[in-house]
């Protein structure tokens, strides 16, 4: 089946069915896309499909054909978010933020703290509670508007 | 690695005709955002193995006016409707209950349509259908036919659906009067309602509830009292008299029967 991945044509074979969520993991190899929770509450395994946010794990692969799919490593090595996520520490075990990075990738600019927790009301964190990601997305705005 | 949605089978037709074509020769579940079969799926709840995927289909998708009122195509997502200028002006409570259902990852998935056919008594966007008295437009093979929705369901989760035909427009007539949606969940933001209500404030008041009984409902005895001029101490009264809560997993009976008279009062001071 035919499908953009991070920007390239890809032909991907795997059953209808399966969620896209483990197509990434194991036949493309892209295991940057977590899975959390497997419901879609957590917010861990976000993709870009079609410039649009979705939980990869209720994505029937059958509708990425020719699709356009984004994942955290279509985001680059470098990117402004990584490292602000490291900066303060926005991370601890690390399974939701690729979520968080993803949907942080797609915020306006000039978005206010409360859209920014609005944005990310679909993705958990057990672990830091919160403050130290949106401060790093802030940080990583104030740094784009620099 | 094989989960346990990889066996499944997954029809995707192209055109309305064609989807109409394969339901009435063939046993397939409709699929669209899937943000709720694939829970279903992935914890092995849901027997259905055949499935006829939905997003494609020419018609299906779209928000236009329908005089005075709106035409939401089954296959809107919740995204479509609160992005939507003529929701945000005729509809508001619509907008209100679509921002929220989960998180945006949901919202860009969901449509109106699946919130229909799945019939979760807790479904956000219901009570909103229920109160503005829409109609269902339902097609299949056959012909087609309309059904108001506060006679779709026959029971939890039952409806008059038939398995070869599939749910394509929502139509709601002009809305006079102020609306109202509320939601109550154990947080603020992709929580499962425990109680949702949505109402018109005109002199014939239009109130529906979610999470209160087997399908939702429309409280019409509770509307009768105050288009008759009760006072919402009588009307509260009235309404716990027409609800049917359960205890369950995301709240008591006793709960939902307090919050139910509370979002009523609420309700009538607000609009």
């Amino acid at each position: 089946m035919r499908l953009t991945l991070n920007g390239a044509p890809a032909d991907v074979h795997a059953p209808a069915g399966k969620r896209l969520l483990d197509v990434l993991r194991e036949e493309c190899g892209l295991t940057g896309t977590k899975e959390g929770c497997g419901e879609g509450e957590c917010g861990a395994c976000t993709v870009l499909m079609n410039g649009e946010l979705v939980v990869s794990c209720l994505v029937p692969f059958a509708q990425a054909e020719d699709a356009t799919i984004t994942t955290i490593e279509g985001l680059g090595k470098d990117h402004r978010l990584q490292h602000h996520f490291m900066n303060e520490a926005g991370a601890q075990c690390g399974i939701c933020t690729p979520g968080m990075v993803m949907v942080a990738s797609q915020l306006p600019a000039n978005a206010t703290l409360d859209e920014i927790k609005v944005a990310l009301a679909g993705n958990l964190c057990r672990c830091t509670g919160y403050e130290a990601i949106y401060r790093a997305i802030q940080r990583a705005q104030q740094e784009a508007a620099s | 690695m094989n989960s346990a949605t990889s066996g499944l089978t997954i029809a995707r037709p192209r055109t309305l005709d064609e989807a109409l074509t394969m339901l009435r020769d063939d046993t397939l579940v409709p699929i669209a955002g899937a943000t709720d079969l694939y829970v279903g799926l992935n914890f092995g709840t849901l027997a259905a193995q055949r499935f006829m995927d939905i997003t494609r289909l020419d018609g299906l998708r779209g928000i236009t006016a329908l005089g005075d009122g709106v035409r939401l195509g089954a296959a809107t997502t919740y995204t479509e409707m609160m992005k939507s200028p003529l929701v945000q002006e005729r509809l508001p409570m619509l907008v209100q209950a679509a921002s929220q259902v989960g998180g945006v990852q949901i919202q860009n998935r969901g449509t109106v349509g699946g919130n229909i056919a799945n019939g979760s008594p807790a479904g956000d966007s219901l009570p909103v259908l229920a109160a503005t008295d829409a109609v269902l437009v339902i097609r299949s093979a056959g012909g087609e036919r309309r059904v108001a929705f506060n006679e779709f369901y026959t029971g939890y989760r039952a409806s008059v659906l038939k398995p070869d035909e599939l749910i394509v427009a929502v139509e709601i007539a002009h809305v006079e009067g102020a609306q109202w949606f509320r939601k109550v969940g154990t947080r603020a933001a992709q929580a499962i309602s425990k109680l949702v209500m949505a109402g018109v404030r005109a002199p014939h008041p239009r109130i529906a509830l979610g999470s209160v009984a087997a399908t939702t409902v429309r409280l019409t005895k509770t509307e009768a009292a105050l288009a008759a001029g009760a006072s919402i101490d009588e009307a509260a009264n009235v309404l716990e008299s027409e609800i049917t809560p359960i205890d369950d997993i995301r709240s008591t009976a006793d709960y939902r029967r307090r919050v139910a008279a509370n979002l009523l009062r609420r309700f009538w001071a607000d609009t």
